[in-house]
């Protein structure tokens, strides 16, 4: 069942050559609206289960043998959490093609057979149970992505490109050898190679806690620039500023999720000891990313670029709440993953359809478009809004539980019990300076909001040439001329439901957060059994040096505040 | 003496196809000239088939199924290209007529001896494969190399290709004569020129406290000879021109024949030294006891050139502004790769393929063999009409600049190639990369399988900068006058872009065979079975002896902390 909803887009794929440039376009809406009907068809028969289960819905699980000799079979599961981000993907396919369809005028049928290829791989990522399938479909988004970039990006697409896939290929063949590591060191107590999760998983656990140390950074260093987390961040807003609207909205909705999600369901899991000891400078580099790069927000004129940069910034609270390594830390990270995917997609979107009409992005040319389209700015609003984490909206929930779970993640606090807290390396003081970032995060998305959306009218003066020297595909004048001032009903439909899921998740998160309850239970207890080997660790000669650069590393509240 | 004959039946064929192809191209009638390719592919398809179906199991030896899987694959990649190679020769004699400066005269087109060279190297390959004693191997070895100087200066009739034929005789001269010296030492360690003699007196020497030193001195310079046949690094320094200078079908030729001959001889000269405690043999005990390394200086040597290999040949790669120079040291680069499976060898399990090197290597010749010709085919299809009428090869960057808007098919194959190269997923150069990954932990290499996946990522910058001036630039003026072969009037022109398309499906196909019941996978792991030869078995009580089954591996915990003594 699950092998259809890869093979469904796979299949448009290979139809998309064959037909005529106008059946196109509706065969790939047909490639990507038929897999999200199969899901919901799936999540339906599921019923009430899917929620409660840990693990792997068992019903669901598939299995291809595929090399035996080197332990690779194609196995296939979801459990709530990949459940979650599937459905995210697949929501996702539709509006991805929805919002193409006047952006996109030349080499259609390689457009669109990339987008159907892509979206096989994201939904295969999520659905991958052995570690090589998984590493294939998770390396394999970067063949679409680069066609997507660098043919019908903007001037600076080739350098976007390739910086986009050489940074992700160099951290993820790293993360390979690490995951091969793991294989042998299963293979060298049993005799038989295997790579599937659940084998991979227990196999590392009982590894030493310095094995786990280098092999989580192993890891990280390939899921960490997927994320991104802040100094490997530099290939995104190039990638996102280049990328047409489709290829910006999948990037920030679902493909900076493959690194979080590998994150969480890979590297945690299989090590949580490695975890538990990078905890904090990975917690310091992602208070870095939120409130540092919401700064760089906040001096872009190029919407587009800021909403880029915006999403590193997100990512970071992400990341500050899944290393909270606590049951509200997780589930506002996963819940946030979902968020942000909704409503930074939805920017994206908003800011495709406006440089459709005006041919710039720049915030110095262009202002007060709610007098010139209504609607485009309510939505534009609405989303800005749900970005910043107005209470009701959905961005709220999850960054509130994220700060708050890493505010929880210490048991002592200026040196006293800390009652509310559960064990763990970060504490108040994390929470409290990523907490400007908030403020940095308001400032920044209202003075994007208050430049473009209010104020007096103010067009570019070439309104239907080529803005800035934007002269290749795509995006001729005539075409563009063709566009209502305000929102065609088409550009509703893309954009309705996302806003009804933000929402949704703002005013009733309870459905996903208790989907997700029982898998972040037992990760955290995963981190607990952990901390005891830690702790066994501590002072030993083998427990590794922090990093120096790490000012934030004590590991309790007391110490910290010494420290400052 | 009938009993090594009976193991020869592939080499025989195969000799007696290139005499027939030599006197085919004596005759007069062009039509039958033009049998000589066609008879060169049946001869090499026969020899496959003999090679699958009548090479006994060597049993002397440690590697039972070696022979004829290294056969085997001789014969594949090697029909692949003769693809490539058909017309070659005649190509700049054809552009001569069609330009006009030269009378049309049959008795100059389709040279015979062209193919019969290439058989003869085909011939010594195979050769290699099967040898069992060091004679054998030497002129096995030369039989590779002598025709590819021939094959070298007939292929095109530019000066640059008479230069790269007389650098890369007598720099392979040089590398024969130093791994000729290397197989005295060895004689003079051992008493014995046959294969099976020499492991087990190394064996024996092995046991009374290490390997005589003349011994080790002779492996080191055999292997040091070795390398200039994979293109390894200090014997690296010919690639990069040999591989500019001749024509791109030979280079393809180049840069597969005498490699895989090279890795044959390394793997059947380093299973006399054995891997301390491996898959059977207990030879020596390695500095750092683990199981699996190779003799003390040995294995270090080996590392070293390893290290240097990868790292050399991909910061070169980075530097070059022709493709085929970039190629060329990709090329070096890839011989390091492989050399890591190989100092992990056969690996704690013996036959067990993810953590058998020899497996792996195997493989990765398999894949290489064919990204090889993919890659080599485009540029064999694509020609540059020069101002004054005469072609000439496309070499720069700028020539294959806007592939894609000019010849799509050529670009996707291209493209392909260079990602297979890359070992990207799901192609077969991916899974061809994982089993040295995963053979290099068995080994227990950290520090190697670490700098093989740092030079993976180096790698990746110049096969993106190839693709993107293929897929993304526009062409160039210069670029203007390339022209692919499908519309120039010359003779073999097909062939090579049918061998593109075999490559390509073989690329992508070959993953999906594994569900299937032909599985590379499964021939790789047959062909590097290793086990100890029979009345050798090993005395330390934790080596098995030709059990496939699993044994208890000494101290996983042991080798799971081994990385944090090494940090």
């Amino acid at each position: 069942m699950l092998l259809l909803l890869i093979l469904l887009p796979l299949a448009a794929a290979i139809l998309v050559p064959f037909l005529g440039k106008r059946q196109v376009w509706g065969v790939a809406l047909l490639g990507t609206l038929l897999p999200l009907i199969a899901g919901m068809v799936i999540w339906l028969s599921l019923g009430i289960d899917w929620r409660s289960s840990n693990g792997d819905i068992s019903s669901l699980n598939q299995t291809i043998p595929w090399m035996p000799d080197l332990g690779v079979t194609i196995r296939l599961g979801l459990d709530s959490v990949s459940g979650l981000l599937v459905l995210l993907t697949l929501i996702l396919g539709p509006i991805m093609v929805l919002c193409s369809k006047t952006a996109i005028t030349e080499r259609v049928r390689t457009y669109y057979g990339w987008i159907l290829v892509l979206q096989a791989a994201m939904t295969g990522v999520f659905c991958a149970r052995d570690l090589i399938f998984f590493y294939i479909c998770f390396e394999f988004t970067l063949i679409p992505m680069f066609v997507l970039i660098s043919l019908y990006g903007s001037t600076n697409r080739k350098a976007a490109a390739i910086k986009f896939f050489l940074y992700t290929f160099t951290g993820s063949i790293i993360a390979l050898a690490g995951l091969v590591y793991i294989a042998w060191f299963h293979a060298s107590k049993t005799g038989t190679w295997s790579f599937d999760l659940d084998v991979m998983k227990t196999a590392a656990r009982s590894m030493p806690a310095s094995t786990q140390w280098w092999l989580f950074l192993a890891l990280m260093l390939g899921f960490a620039v997927k994320v991104p987390l802040f100094p490997l961040h530099t290939w995104l807003p190039l990638a996102h500023t280049e990328a047409p609207t489709a290829g910006s909205v999948v990037l920030a909705g679902v493909l900076l999720k493959l690194g979080t999600y590998a994150i969480y369901a890979l590297a945690i899991p299989m090590l949580p000891a490695g975890a538990i000891l990078f905890t904090p400078l990975l917690a310091v580099l992602a208070i870095i990313g939120f409130v540092a790069i919401g700064l760089v927000c906040w001096v872009q004129t190029d919407v587009k670029k800021l909403v880029a940069y915006s999403s590193v910034a997100h990512l970071g609270v992400c990341m500050l709440g899944m290393f909270a390594l606590n049951p509200t830390g997780l589930q506002g990270s996963i819940l946030y993953m979902i968020n942000h995917g909704l409503s930074t997609g939805a920017l994206f979107l908003l800011i495709g359809m406006m440089y459709e009409r005006h041919h710039t992005r720049s915030m110095l040319e262009i202002g007060g478009l709610a007098k010139r389209m209504p609607i485009w700015a309510t939505f534009m609003v609405f989303f800005a809004m749900a970005s910043v984490g107005l209470p009701g909206l959905n961005g709220f929930v999850s960054e509130f539980m994220c700060l708050f779970g890493a505010w929880q993640a210490s048991d002592t606090w200026l040196g006293s019990h800390f009652v509310a807290g559960t064990p763990g390396y970060l504490g108040p003081w994390y929470a409290v300076i990523a907490g400007v970032g908030m403020v940095v995060g308001a400032m920044y998305t209202l003075l994007m909001v208050g430049k473009v959306v209010w104020g007096p009218l103010k067009l570019p003066h070439d309104d239907h040439g080529h803005g800035h020297g934007d002269s290749h595909g795509g995006h001729d004048a005539a075409h563009a001329g063709s566009l209502p001032a305000d929102l065609t009903g088409r550009e509703i439909i893309t954009l309705l439901p996302l806003a009804g899921l933000c929402l949704f998740l703002g005013l009733y998160p309870k459905p996903v957060l208790q989907a997700i309850d029982q898998s972040t239970q037992s990760t955290h207890k995963l981190i607990l059994d952990a901390r005891q080997t830690v702790r066994a660790l501590e002072g030993g000669p083998i427990i590794p040096p922090m990093p120096a650069s790490n000012n934030a590393a004590p590991a309790d509240g007391a110490e910290m505040e010494n420290a400052r | 003496m009938i009993e090594k004959i009976s193991t020869l039946w592939p080499e025989i064929a195969l000799f007696m196809t290139t005499c027939v192809v030599m006197l085919l191209g004596l005759s007069a009638n062009l039509n039958i000239r033009k049998l000589c390719a066609p008879v060169s592919a049946a001869g090499l398809i026969i020899a496959g088939v003999l090679a699958f179906g009548t090479t006994p199991e060597n049993l002397s030896s440690t590697l039972p199924h070696f022979a004829m899987y290294g056969k085997l694959l001789a014969a594949v990649v090697g029909l692949l290209l003769l693809g490539l190679l058909t017309g070659v020769a005649d190509r700049q004699y054809e552009a001569l007529v069609a330009s006009g400066r030269e009378r049309f005269d049959p008795i100059r087109t389709v040279r015979g001896e062209f193919y019969a060279f290439f058989l003869f190297s085909i011939t010594g390959l195979m050769l290699c494969a099967g040898a069992t004693n060091l004679i054998w191997l030497f002129l096995a070895l030369e039989l590779v190399s002598l025709p590819t100087y021939v094959m070298i200066a007939l292929s095109s009739g530019r000066e640059r290709a008479m230069e790269s034929a007389v650098k890369y005789f007598f720099l392979g001269a040089l590398g024969a004569a130093i791994f000729l010296f290397g197989f005295v030492f060895i004689y003079g360690a051992t008493g014995s020129v046959e294969l099976a003699e020499i492991t087990r007196t190394f064996v024996a020497q092995g046991r009374d406290g290490g390997i005589n030193a003349i011994g080790l001195l002779g492996v080191l310079l055999a292997i040091l000879g070795l390398c200039f046949k994979i293109a390894a690094v200090p014997m690296h320094l010919y690639t990069p021109d040999v591989y500019q200078g001749a024509a791109s079908p030979v280079t393809a030729m180049l840069a597969f024949v005498p490699k895989a001959a090279g890795f044959y001889s390394l793997i059947l000269i380093l299973a006399c030294v054995g891997w301390g405690g491996g898959g059977g043999l207990t030879v020596t005990q390695s500095a750092a006891g683990s199981h699996g390394a190779l003799p003390s200086p040995i294995g270090e040597v080996l590392t070293i050139i390893a290290v240097l290999t990868m790292t050399i040949g991909n910061v070169l790669a980075v530097m070059q502004s022709s493709v085929k120079r970039v190629l060329a040291y990709s090329s070096i680069a890839h011989s390091g790769y492989m050399l890591v499976a190989l100092i992990a060898g056969p690996g704690p399990f013996g036959t067990d393929m993810p953590s058998n090197g020899f497996a792996a290597v195997m493989m990765y010749l398999l894949s290489y063999g064919i990204t090889n010709v993919a890659v080599f085919s485009v540029l064999a299809v694509l020609e540059r009409r020069q101002a004054d009428g005469t072609i000439d090869e496309v070499d720069g960057f700028g020539e294959i600049r806007g592939l894609r808007k000019r010849h799509t098919g050529l670009a996707a194959i291209f493209s392909l190639g260079i990602l297979g190269l890359m070992g990207f997923p799901p192609l077969f150069g991916f899974f061809a990369k994982l089993p040295l990954f995963q053979s290099g932990w068995a080994g227990g290499h950290m520090a190697l399988v670490l700098i093989l996946g740092i030079n993976s990522a180096i790698a990746a910058y110049y096969y993106l900068r190839l693709l993107s001036a293929a897929l993304l630039d526009s062409p160039e003026a210069s670029a203007r006058n390339v022209e692919s072969f499908e519309r120039a009037p010359l003779a073999g022109r097909d062939m090579a872009g049918y061998c593109a398309v075999l490559a390509m499906v073989g690329l992508i196909v070959l993953p999906l065979f594994q569900v299937s019941g032909l599985q590379p996978t499964r021939w790789a792991s047959d062909a590097g079975e290793y086990k100890a030869i029979p009345g050798l078995e090993p005395s330390r009580n934790n080596a098995t002896t030709l059990a496939p089954a699993p044994q208890p591996v000494p101290a996983p915990e042991a080798r799971a902390d081994s990385p944090q003594a090494a940090r």
